[in-house]
């Protein structure tokens, strides 16, 4: 039988390499896209793994939202990486280190 | 409006026109505005001299305003005009309106002409506050009224460094004698709760034989104040112990020396002295240690004043000699005497220093009499005033017709002796032998400068003159360890010219009281009759000691002449007879030459005990205490710590995005643990 807690595991794996993904990814921002979706969608189980556990429908509307939150975001995203590839020439992540003071 | 105002005032707006407007109203004009406030004040002087003299007038005080109100202490700004002061305002004004003019000449191609005669008029305004001071503060006033100017004026050739560290030291050393005059000051108001001279005159007698505790012991109060305030004196007036900067002071131009340092505020000392003279005369171990102090002086400097080369420095000592005289008249007390000396001294010290000014200026600022010589006939004018001088510092005269310096210096020496004491005797031997040596010393810069061959080849001054080039600076010329055989003669054809007149026109005047002022004016400084009704009560005049010291033994009045003729005679001989007979005797006692003209080693003294010290104790405390500890923790610490801070924060500004990343995470964490764990 598969219950709460399964789900509840695989969110915290993909939460998990999620947030590695971020850290330890020095080559390419777009993997810090994929990375961040894999973060948000992590949460979007448990969202909808709570709301069907506990009956209540309010956890799969707010996965709607974070659905369309994460699609708007990662439109913009990719935008802004287009952009600073036709500056950089270049997308990878150890370049990115204009905010440095 | 009493005149006194004019005379005290008109000097000081004189020194803020010239000296804050000279740059717009030029140089000429501001010659003018303090030259002339000068001669005003010497024209509004001589009448209430003369008042005085003739008992028309009645002492008085001009009131001016309050200066300063604070519980019992009461100051108020004050001209007190009496006897005494109508001496010292006829002395300063003549003196000064004099120098004034003489500077036109002597100055001429100064670029600092204005800055000269502002400070020349601030000074004599401060002179003349501190002669008709009313109050022991207002006197202070004028007493650092009178030091700044000298300072100013020693340093007025900014630009030569000797000139710097002579004005500083005789600011310095003065400071050590107006720290005992302050804390006279403050003696005095602590025990009279006044500062008002009337007053605290007034109420001496009644304090005289009680005690007072001082630095832990219980001392006559009398003779405390005495002391503290005769201290002040000593500063000023260059006595021994405090006389270093007076020689030093020489640096000044010319003029100044003369109005300054000779004539005006070295006096100013034996003034204070003669004013507070009935408070003097309340403690007998103060008056004793003034004669003592002034014995010595005396004849300390005329030894030193015998192996000097420098023309300047020789008058300069004579100053410190015949201010020994003052004081000493003034110790046994001689107050007449002392003021009579005083008075006469300014005409024909000042007379020896502008004629000492003018021959500097003949010979092209060459100051060292060892390459003058033969002069007398080159400027005749000067000559003649110079012996004019010499005649009356070294008092010639007999019974009833004499020079000024006869009069006086006879007063003083025929009152020590009358007095009787111990220290009056004393104080009239070391006289005496300081009268021979005068003589010697006043006739040996006569002889060296105007008589014998010219010795001007050798020098660098006339050599500049004539040739318009320096020659090798390795020469001889300045150094005082090596004497006293003199140069090689010749005149490398250079020929002395005679001074402008508005330089010869005040030596002549001055040598005129020179000459006149003992014979003209005996009576009413010190004869016993007369003497009373000039100065009332204005110092605490002895008829006793007058009569006593009239009727003195024939061979005490004679005294004075006889060393007078030896010291002549041993400078003609020596100088004129034989010109090498200095150089052998010096052959024979280096170690009296040395001693004499190393001044008795009193700078060599003073540097060990007092100046090395307080340079190490200074340097200790730069570099160990405010270098070493303060800076060091305190703001260079502080600024170390905080460069330390940034270096460690700006490692977290990275600039990669995953390390901003992660610190959020972090932070995230952290406020995440704390609101499930801790904030419940």
């Amino acid at each position: 039988m598969i219950g709460l807690t399964h789900y509840l595991t695989v969110a915290a794996i993909l939460f998990t390499v999620g947030v590695l993904g971020i850290f330890l990814n020095r080559r390419n921002v777009i993997l810090m896209l994929m990375a961040i979706e894999l973060i948000l969608l992590a949460v979007n189980i448990n969202l909808v793994a709570f709301s069907a556990y506990l009956g209540d429908l309010t956890g799969q509307v707010l996965a709607m939202f974070v659905l369309t939150v994460a699609a708007a975001e990662a439109a913009i995203g990719l935008a802004i990486l287009v952009i600073f590839f036709r500056r950089r020439g270049s997308i990878a992540v150890d370049d990115v280190n204009r905010m440095r003071g | 409006m009493h005149p006194v105002l004019f005379i005290v005032f008109l000097p000081l707006i004189a020194a803020i026109v010239a000296g804050l407007g000279g740059h717009w109203i030029g140089k000429v004009p501001a010659k003018v505005v303090t030259t002339a406030s000068l001669f005003i004040g010497a024209l509004l002087s001589w009448p209430i001299f003369f008042q005085y003299i003739s008992g028309e007038a009645q002492p008085l005080v001009v009131p001016v305003m309050t200066f300063i109100q604070s519980g019992t202490l009461t100051v108020d700004w004050a001209l007190r005009v009496d006897a005494l002061t109508a001496v010292m305002l006829v002395v300063v004004t003549t003196v000064s309106s004099l120098v004034h003019l003489y500077s036109w000449g002597y100055m001429e191609e100064d670029p600092g002409q204005p800055r000269f005669f502002a400070y020349l008029s601030l000074f004599s305004f401060a002179m003349l506050m501190l002669v008709t001071a009313d109050s022991l503060v207002q006197m202070f006033f004028g007493w650092e009224g009178v030091g700044l100017a000298s300072y100013l004026l020693i340093g007025f050739w900014y630009h030569k460094p000797s000139a710097n560290a002579a004005a500083l030291k005789a600011f310095v050393v003065n400071r050590v004698g107006d720290f005992g005059f302050s804390l006279g000051i403050f003696g005095t108001f602590l025990v009279f709760g006044t500062v008002s001279i009337p007053a605290i005159l007034h109420a001496a007698p009644a304090v005289a034989g009680s005690t007072i505790g001082f630095a832990g012991m219980r001392v006559d109060t009398m003779t405390l104040l005495c002391v503290l305030l005769f201290i002040g004196a000593m500063g000023k007036s260059a006595q021994l112990g405090l006389h270093t900067w007076l020689p030093d002071a020489m640096e000044g131009p010319t003029p100044v020396s003369a109005l300054i340092h000779a004539a005006t505020m070295v006096t100013a000392g034996v003034f204070m002295v003669c004013r507070l003279s009935p408070m003097f005369e309340t403690s007998a171990t103060a008056m004793h240690i003034v004669t003592y102090v002034g014995a010595a002086t005396c004849i300390f400097a005329a030894t030193v004043g015998c192996a000097q080369n420098d023309i300047k420095r020789v008058i300069a000592y004579s100053t410190c000699s015949q201010l020994g005289y003052m004081f000493f008249a003034a110790g046994v007390g001689a107050y007449g005497a002392a003021m009579f000396h005083l008075f006469t001294h300014a005409f024909f010290k000042a007379l020896l220093f502008l004629g000492a000014g003018s021959v500097i200026h003949a010979m092209h600022h060459e100051q060292d009499m060892r390459y003058y010589g033969a002069l007398r006939k080159e400027i005749p004018i000067t000559f003649w005033v110079m012996v004019a001088g010499t005649l009356a510092i070294t008092g010639v005269g007999i019974e009833g017709v004499g020079f000024a310096g006869f009069w006086s210096k006879d007063a003083i020496l025929e009152s020590a002796w009358a007095s009787g004491s111990v220290a009056g005797t004393i104080a009239f031997w070391l006289g005496a032998l300081a009268a021979l040596l005068t003589s010697f010393y006043s006739w040996r810069l006569i002889f060296l400068t105007f008589f014998g061959e010219p010795r001007w080849a050798a020098s660098e001054h006339v050599q500049h003159a004539v040739h318009h080039v320096h020659e090798s600076p390795d020469e001889e010329h300045g150094d005082s360890s090596h004497e006293p055989g003199l140069p090689p003669t010749g005149t490398a054809g250079y020929h002395p010219h005679e001074s402008p007149l508005t330089m010869l026109v005040p030596i002549g005047l001055l040598a005129v009281g020179a000459v006149l002022a003992g014979q003209a004016f005996h009576n009413i400084f010190v004869d016993a009759e007369r003497a009373p009704e000039f100065w009332r009560q204005s110092i605490a005049f002895s008829e006793h000691l007058a009569h006593a010291a009239h009727e003195s033994a024939l061979w005490v009045k004679l005294t004075p002449t006889i060393v007078m003729l030896i010291g002549l005679y041993v400078a003609w001989r020596n100088y004129i007879r034989k010109p090498e007979a200095a150089a052998n005797f010096v052959a024979q006692f280096p170690a009296v030459y040395r001693f004499v003209s190393n001044k008795w080693y009193f700078d060599e003294l003073y540097d060990l005990i007092f100046v090395r010290p307080s340079l190490w104790l200074g340097r200790l405390f730069w570099k160990g205490g405010d270098e070493g500890t303060i800076d060091r923790f305190g703001p260079h610490g502080a600024a170390y710590a905080v460069g330390i801070g940034n270096r460690v924060t700006a490692r977290f500004q990275s600039g990669y995005l995953y390390s901003y990343a992660l610190v959020m995470l972090l932070g995230l964490i952290g406020a995440a643990s704390w609101a499930i764990w801790w904030a419940q």
